[in-house]
């Protein structure tokens, strides 16, 4: 059974990759970057293996609990966790959960993720040729971490996702994003600040990462090899329980979202007619409505803004009383305006209601960007003025702004013209937030990356001059930033929203039939 | 152009990949009519349906809606039809009633008027109670009237419901049948693709049976039918009836 879940894995990748050639382009680049990575971290092994003094335990510790938190940590507030085999599949099959278990476990290994890290791991157990005692509890305890990982990744989404049905998604989301993020906060502050950081430092924060789960798997070798089998007993006493700890909860977790399936809880009642009635009664009215309505009962739209809050506490601890909290209000407006940028993607089968009115696809495009720039434009000037007044420099507002609104204005524009062009397969709205749809990847990443690069060149001009002003403080070159800015943004959203809606009134029925189609 | 047929399909065909959906579809719904549409699973009407609503692009051939070329001008034309496609979401994160009304607004219907109709919908339809409840909630039948709803709030001249009678109660399919039906007798067309045989039968004027993609037989139901029942000529049409004797195993329970 545990060879079947696998295969059956193995064979949904490879039907993927026959159904689409970016399917096979984003692998690869996947893979170069994964495999690029794997070959950084084997060099640096190589040579910390015979590094002196010996450092060997303080790196494998610190590098290999980032890994760990890593696996556990980014599924929850980026990219979701592979679901091609999602266990609510399997409900009608009599499989013991045990071996669904083993089986979703090792097909979770599968990928680029996974075998970069089951390479890294080994990478980290080679690094004791030295002595080949430690050698060969490094290569046990490697496997165990690469389970610590996996397991531990599906047992905090699913554990997660149980949490977040219905209307509280939006705090507890906020809530789980934040807490790691403090604890990594001042770290990261301590590093960049790079006077503090020291030798000692490093050791003492592997000393107590060891005894963490993130840690004590790595820290055995490394006992091993000091010959304290005491202590290394005991670390590896807190590994294995570790996982006993998440295959548990994971095991829970699956035993009870497979006869409580997903279902999202939205039991409020609208009142009255929302934003239909305070709205224009037109066709772009309607959309404007739709959209806004939209931003605030979709959990999918609610994430984006959940961000930036998020954000904003990161960059403040990054460096407190720094000039890094400024960058809050242009990340912040080029988050937001390209929050739309895979609209007619979230609208799923839906958007058959657009397709099949007599809807022209500017009115489509302009309702869109007005609901986004409404929730966008104060948000974006609160965060800028704010973050101008917290870091002291109330000067670099109008430049700040003229920034600001300059990438608002862009990526919104830009959103208009590649969500008329390309969709991709989303989460549709009430299902598990930390799944990511097969064929997702590919697809999004490319185009991310694209667009992410046009904004970034057609904001050029204010980038320069806004940093050029604050770097300078002059206060009159902020204003030339607010002016260009807005003017250059304005014609910008314009070109897009024309040439999107142009786009969407020849794209929009073969958008919807890839939508039915990945559906 | 008003005594131009209400839909007239000309050589339609459509391909997924290395799969012919639809090929060489002709038919012509004349103004008026009840038109059913019946077919096996995987026979086409969906895509069929698609492309003579603007859903879906042809790979070949022209739909014409009373007479004006749907493809070549699909924001006039679109103005005259209204649809209910199958399988396919609606922007469930809607109230009921906020969903007839967007659908409404985007047909460019003013408010008042949009108002007065959705009231009056929710009440044919039974939904009034369920009016300020999000789709999301609704029951499949449920989602299947208030689409209807939608289809129908800017009074089109042409009506095309895939599978409008999946999932819905008894009562309230009985009520559907009584709005299509005067909606017929006062000049609208309305077009329903179905399994139901018994149902096209009794309730639609003029039939076509398609499987792989063609055409097999079109016409008014008597003309189709000959003197057999509907159900009979389809099976007749489309074969592939097979004896149920293969599956001995199945009964468990006699032993």
């Amino acid at each position: 059974m545990v060879a079947h879940l696998v295969r059956l894995k193995l064979t949904l990748l490879r039907n993927a990759l026959r159904r689409s050639v970016w399917q096979v382009v984003g692998l690869v680049v996947a893979l170069l970057y994964g495999l690029g990575a794997l070959a950084i971290v084997v060099g640096s092994m190589a040579v910390l293996s015979v590094q002196e003094p010996d450092i060997r335990g303080l790196v494998t510790v610190l590098l290999g609990s980032v890994l760990v938190l890593g696996w556990w940590v980014v599924p929850l507030i980026a990219f979701g966790l592979d679901s091609t085999i999602d266990p609510a599949r399997f409900v009608t099959f009599a499989i013991p959960r045990r071996s669904l278990l083993t089986g979703l476990a090792l097909g979770g290994v599968i990928g680029v993720p996974g075998v970069v890290t089951v390479g890294a791991a080994l990478a980290m157990a080679g690094v004791w040729w030295r002595t080949p005692a430690a050698l060969a509890v490094g290569v046990v305890c490697s496997v165990l971490a690469v389970a610590t990982c996996v397991i531990g990744a599906r047992a905090t989404t699913s554990a997660a996702s149980t949490l977040v049905t219905g209307r509280r998604f939006r705090e507890v989301m906020a809530g789980v994003a934040v807490l790691p993020i403090i604890v990594v906060g001042p770290v990261i502050g301590r590093v960049t600040s790079g006077t503090t950081i020291t030798q000692d430092l490093l050791q003492q924060v592997a000393d107590a990462v060891s005894w963490t789960p993130f840690g004590a798997v790595w820290a055995v070798p490394a006992d091993v090899a000091d010959g304290q089998w005491g202590l290394a007993a005991a670390r590896f006493g807190i590994a294995v329980a570790t996982i006993a700890v998440v295959a548990f909860v994971w095991d829970r977790a699956l035993a009870h979202a497979l006869v409580n399936p997903a279902h999202q809880k939205v039991s409020s009642k609208g009142r009255g007619l929302g934003w239909f009635d305070r709205l224009p009664a037109t066709p772009l009215g309607a959309v404007t409505a739709r959209c806004l309505t939209y931003w605030a009962r979709d959990p999918r739209y609610a994430l984006a803004v959940a961000v930036v809050p998020v954000l904003a506490i990161v960059l403040y601890i990054v460096s407190p009383g720094g000039g890094v909290v400024l960058l809050i209000g242009p990340i912040a407006a080029y988050l937001m305006g390209w929050g739309i940028s895979a609209d007619v993607a979230y609208d799923g089968t839906a958007f058959w209601t657009h397709v099949a009115a007599p809807l022209r696809g500017t009115a489509d495009r302009l309702g869109r960007v007005i609901a986004a720039g409404v929730i966008a434009v104060p948000a974006v000037t609160v965060l800028v003025v704010a973050s101008a007044l917290v870091a002291d420099q109330p000067h670099t507002i109008p430049a700040l702004l003229g920034l600001s609104f300059g990438v608002l204005l862009t990526s919104l524009g830009g959103s208009s013209v590649l969500s008329a062009l390309v969709v991709y397969p989303v989460q549709l709205p009430g299902e598990n937030p930390f799944q990511t749809k097969q064929g997702a990847s590919t697809a999004s990443v490319v185009s991310q990356l694209v667009g992410w690069l046009a904004v970034m060149a057609l904001c050029l001009p204010e980038m320069i001059l806004a940093l050029m002003s604050v770097r300078g403080g002059s206060v009159v070159l902020g204003w030339v930033t607010l002016v260009v800015g807005l003017v250059l943004g304005s014609v910008l959203l314009t070109v897009g929203v024309r040439v999107g809606g142009r786009t969407l009134d020849r794209t929009g029925p073969s958008l919807l039939s890839k939508i039915v189609a990945f559906a | 152009m008003s005594n131009a047929p209400a839909l007239e399909l000309r050589g339609l065909w459509r391909k997924f990949g290395d799969k012919i959906a639809v090929s060489g579809i002709d038919l012509v719904v004349p103004a008026g009519s009840f038109y059913g549409l019946v077919g096996p699973n995987g026979a086409g009407k969906t895509t069929t349906l698609s492309m003579s609503t603007g859903l879906l692009q042809p790979d070949f051939g022209t739909v014409l809606v009373h007479g004006h070329d749907l493809w070549a001008n699909p924001i006039e034309v679109k103005a005259m039809l209204g649809v209910l496609p199958d399988g396919v979401r609606l922007f469930d994160r809607l109230t009921g009633e906020q969903l007839i009304t967007y659908a409404g607004l985007l047909q460019g219907l003013d408010r008042e008027t949009v108002a007065a109709r959705a009231t009056d919908l929710l009440a044919a339809l039974d939904l009034t109670a369920d009016a300020t409840k999000l789709v999301v909630e609704y029951s499949a039948g449920m989602t299947k009237k208030v689409a209807l709803a939608c289809a129908l709030v800017h009074a089109p001249r042409l009506l095309v419901l895939d599978e409008p009678f999946e999932a819905v109660d008894p009562v309230s399919a009985a009520n559907i049948r009584d709005i299509l039906g005067s909606y017929v007798r006062s000049g609208g067309t309305v077009i329903v693709s179905s399994h139901v045989m018994d149902l096209v039968q009794r309730m639609c004027d003029h039939v076509a049976v398609i499987a792989a993609g063609h055409v097999l037989a079109a016409g008014t139901i008597d003309e189709v039918r000959g003197d057999g029942s509907l159900e009979d000529r389809f099976v007749d049409l489309v074969g592939g009836r097979v004896s149920g004797e293969g599956l001995a195993w199945l009964r468990t329970s006699s032993d």
